[in-house]
């Protein structure tokens, strides 16, 4: 699509939402929130500067391909699980620790890192879904 | 000993990096591990004579009460000896037959994954751990006979396999899942110190069949013999191993090792004599007919397995006692014969025994091995095929005339074989073969001549094994046994019927063609009888499976819809009807507020506007608001996850709609009228009934809702006040787990499938 006003909005809605997606992501605990929006807000930031640009600049901000990203998502929140297996609980007990950084007190939890898993899954299979077919779209015209 | 069965796995995955350090020795060095297994095993010889067998056990699912528990007995020793001597000559003797193979590695990794699992099968105590290892057998099997993966008979006929077998498996599950439970034990050795509760049970003859199923199919008994020469385009050295020496005894081994809990009985005498005794008779007349080096032995091993599971049938001392050295005899004669077969093949380039003649001349050493190896298998003495033969007679002459008959007719055919397959292409004139011959390097006739060696030796000094193969009778008939072989027993009945046995098989050899021609009738049922069965039996299952898929999945998503609508209005209608009371309803139309009678009217309106659509755009924003109207629902029910969730949904299914108009065809109506008519009744069924569920569901409690407790704890436990988030990362991670397994596998396939659609257009 070519329309000045969008893509310069998508370029600051991008940095704007993305933040947005990991600031709903950590504050899913204890607020509306979580893993799955937070997926949801980024694939759709992502979406809308496809949209205005193009795909192949889009694919510009991955780091990798989105199987990958699907992978690391499963390997991460299937692995939070394996944590306390280590510890002989059963899989999956969450495990907890407060980490003292900078003089904050951050909770940290294997359910975050689990639902970072649930996150990059997200992300990863929107994109897949509609990189597909969006790059069809663009390779037949 | 967990560490000699296990080993063996971690060995065959390292197998392919190994093989890289140094293809030239990898066969050499691999064949240290077995050979270091076997010395092992021979050390803890002593123990295991002595009646003194060893027991290891491991806890291995605790919770389920499973234990990995390991039992080296007489019987598992035998086999285990077999296994690791043999595996040793085998894989330095692959090391060279398939030098260059550019899937050598492969071949390392799953024959020593083999053997581990061959280990474990002889070697466990627990049904259910014996019938994993059993498994792994039929699917390395499956893998080393498709070694030559580029063949589409080597697939076949690994999928054959794969497929008897593994349907013998999974009956071999079910039998030992229900003695287990009928036993109250899976420990074999528990079991059998108290088989009356199994045999007495009035399941026990189900139980007998499945178990029946797994071992004949394993064993390749008639009429599920087809698979073993089949097998046959494996690689030389996997049919010595696997399909002679090994993997089909395995259904042998789980006879005699279950005969303690399962025999005795009049059906287990006349079901297992009576195929052990067809097999061997039906199948030692095939290998006659055969041109194929590999199918002659093939057929042959059919034959010995035959005899085994009559021998194992019969049960008693003599019977055992027959069935252990014959075992023994064959593993040793058979094993050999087959790498003859191989490196004839390696240097000939043919295993045609009509093409072949002569070799004595060009390659001496192994025309040796051959030798011995035929004139054991021919039970002719000093051999110890000889002892074997000479045992059998005497456990049949104890029986009666019907099964001596039998085992002397089998007899006297495999002498002849063993003629056809160990002398014929060592004697007469040269002829012309399309490699010229000479003797392979020592790794390949390491094997034979040892095997030759062991059977020379135990031929003339039968003491040797006697008190392991004592030991071996000992475990199965759970008694101590005292067993006295020797080569020379007397001018007896035994030594005439050996006499009219040579006397018979030599007539058999010379008169070969005749007698081809005349039974040649015979042929036609015995050989294409079961296979054809099977290729019957496949291609009504392939059939069947077209026919259900067209039916079900039709490709049509509103019949599909429709399907799964009906199917559920039905039946949660009926049980509604039949057991829901509507009176129960408390419900108030002024307790509806203003802005929710708009939201109402606002999503009934869309929704309305979405089936009367002209256009897809239209449809497709009017079914956007609608699920904005739902996401609104939850706003006002105080879900914020839900809702933010569900506008996120919308606004991404609109953004995909957006990209798929470019391939929708124009709009159009398909449905007629009475079509749309069925499919608003089916929606209003579907719909009225939901409401109702809804209204009666929030009208009764009868139980405490489990929201009480997800909010009691969600802080304490999951140390967060978001309930919803804990509920979904931690009280119910793994459902979690599972669906954003599903929503990965969904998206890859929607991947795959997009780019199938590209790639129609272009190659395919």
């Amino acid at each position: 699509m070519n329309s000045l006003i969008l893509r310069t909005a998508s370029r600051f809605l991008l940095i704007l939402l993305f933040q947005f997606s990991v600031f709903l992501l950590l504050r899913g605990h204890n607020d509306p929130g979580g893993g799955f929006v937070g997926g949801l807000v980024l694939a759709a930031a992502l979406t809308l500067y496809a949209i205005a640009y193009d795909v192949r600049s889009m694919r510009r901000f991955l780091p990798c391909r989105a199987q990958t990203i699907i992978a690391w998502g499963l390997l991460a929140a299937a692995g939070s699980g394996v944590w306390s297996m280590f510890k002989g609980q059963p899989f999956m007990t969450g495990q907890w620790a407060h980490v003292y950084f900078f003089g904050l007190d951050l909770h940290l939890g294997t359910p975050l890192l689990f639902d970072i898993g649930v996150y990059l899954t997200v992300v990863g299979v929107v994109l897949i879904v509609i990189m597909s077919l969006a790059e069809e779209v663009e390779e037949e015209d | 000993m967990i560490v000699v069965v296990l080993s063996g796995f971690a060995l065959a995955l390292l197998a392919p990096s190994l093989y890289r350090l140094s293809a030239r020795w990898a066969g050499c060095v691999f064949s240290i591990f077995p050979a270091v297994l076997a010395l092992w095993f021979l050390s803890h010889m002593g123990e295991v004579v002595g009646g003194h067998g060893l027991r290891f056990t491991y806890p291995w699912i605790p919770a389920m009460g499973l234990e990995l528990s390991f039992n080296l007995d007489g019987l598992g020793l035998l086999f285990a000896l077999a296994i690791t001597v043999v595996g040793t000559l085998i894989i330095t003797y692959a090391g060279s037959y398939l030098h260059g193979h550019p899937s050598l590695p492969r071949f390392y990794l799953f024959i020593l994954m083999f053997m581990a699992s061959m280990l474990g099968v002889v070697l466990s105590d627990n049904l259910i751990a014996l019938f994993v290892f059993w498994e792994l057998t039929s699917v390395t099997s499956y893998f080393l006979i498709g070694y030559d993966h580029d063949k589409d008979t080597a697939r076949a006929a690994a999928l054959q396999a794969l497929i008897v077998t593994g349907t013998g498996g999974l009956a071999l599950m079910a039998g030992v899942l229900l003695m287990g439970q009928i036993g109250g034990s899976f420990e074999i050795s528990a079991l059998a110190a108290d088989n009356a509760a199994v045999q007495g049970h009035r399941l026990y003859p189900l139980v007998l069949a499945l178990v029946f199923a797994g071992a004949f199919t394993k064993s390749a008994q008639v009429p599920f013999h087809f698979w073993l020469p089949s097998a046959m385009e494996a690689p030389t050295p996997v049919s010595a191993y696997l399909h002679s020496a090994t993997m089909v005894k395995a259904g042998v081994y789980l006879l005699a090792r279950l005969s303690p809990v399962l025999g005795g009985s009049d059906i287990w005498l006349y079901v297992v004599t009576g195929f052990g005794a067809a097999t061997m008779l039906v199948s030692a007349y095939q290998a006659l007919y055969q041109t194929d080096l590999k199918k002659i032995l093939a057929y042959s091993t059919v034959s010995v397995l035959g005899t085994l599971t009559m021998l194992i049938g019969l049960g008693g001392k003599y019977a055992i006692q027959a069935a252990m050295v014959f075992l023994m005899a064959h593993v040793l004669y058979k094993a050999a014969l087959f790498l003859v077969a191989g490196s004839i093949d390696h240097e000939t380039g043919t295993r045609d025994v009509r093409q072949l003649g002569g070799l004595r001349k060009t390659m001496p050493i192994i025309c040796a091995g051959a030798a011995v190896g035929a004139l054991s298998m021919a039970g002719l003495p000093p051999f110890f095929g000889f002892v074997g033969k000479e045992a059998l007679y005497e456990a049949l002459t104890h029986d009666n005339v019907l099964v001596t008959v039998v085992g002397v007719l089998t007899s006297m055919l495999l002498f002849a074989v063993a003629w056809l397959a160990g002398i014929r292409p060592f004697s007469g004139e040269e002829t012309h073969t399309p490699k010229h011959p000479h003797d392979p390097p020592w790794t390949m006739w390491l094997g034979p001549v040892f095997l030759g060696c062991l059977s020379v030796l135990f031929g003339l000094m039968p003491a040797l094994p006697e008190k392991l193969l004592s030991a071996a009778a000992g475990s199965v008939l759970g008694k101590e046994v005292h067993m006295h072989l020797a080569l020379w027993h007397g001018f007896n009945a035994l030594l005439v019927l050996s006499l009219v046995t040579f006397a018979l098989g030599v007539l058999v050899y010379l008169n070969l063609a005749r007698l081809q021609r005349v039974t040649e009738f015979a042929l036609p049922v015995v050989r294409r009888g079961p296979s054809q069965w099977y290729a019957l039996w496949l291609r009504f299952l392939n059939w069947s499976a077209v026919g259900q898929t067209r039916v079900l999945q039709n490709g049509y998503l509103r019949l599909y819809l429709a399907t799964i609508m009906t199917v559920t209005a039905v039946l949660a209608w009926y049980t509604f009807l039949a057991h829901a009371d509507a009176g129960v309803i408390e419900f108030n139309w002024g307790d509806i507020g203003v802005h929710e009678w708009v939201l109402g009217i606002v999503a009934l309106v869309a929704s309305i506007a979405t089936v009367r659509a002209k256009t897809f755009l239209r449809a497709v924003v009017a079914l956007g608001v609608v699920g904005y109207s739902v996401a609104l629902f939850f706003v006002l029910y105080g879900a914020p996850d839900l809702a933010m969730t569900q506008f996120l949904i919308e606004t991404l299914s609109l953004i995909l709609f957006v990209f798929v108009f470019y391939y929708m065809p124009p709009f159009k109506r398909f449905s007629t009228r009475p079509v749309i008519m069925r499919h608003a009744a089916i929606g209003t069924a579907v719909g009225a009934l939901f409401t109702l569920l809804v209204l009666v569901a929030t009208s009764v409690q009868w139980h405490p809702t489990i929201s009480t407790y997800f909010s009691a704890n969600s802080y304490l436990m999951g140390q967060g006040r978001n309930i919803v988030n804990v509920i979904l990362v931690d009280f119910r991670g793994f459902d979690t787990l599972g669906e954003i397994t599903v929503l990965a596998v969904a998206g890859i396939g929607v991947y795959s499938l997009i780019r199938l659609r590209l790639g129609k257009g272009g190659d395919s």
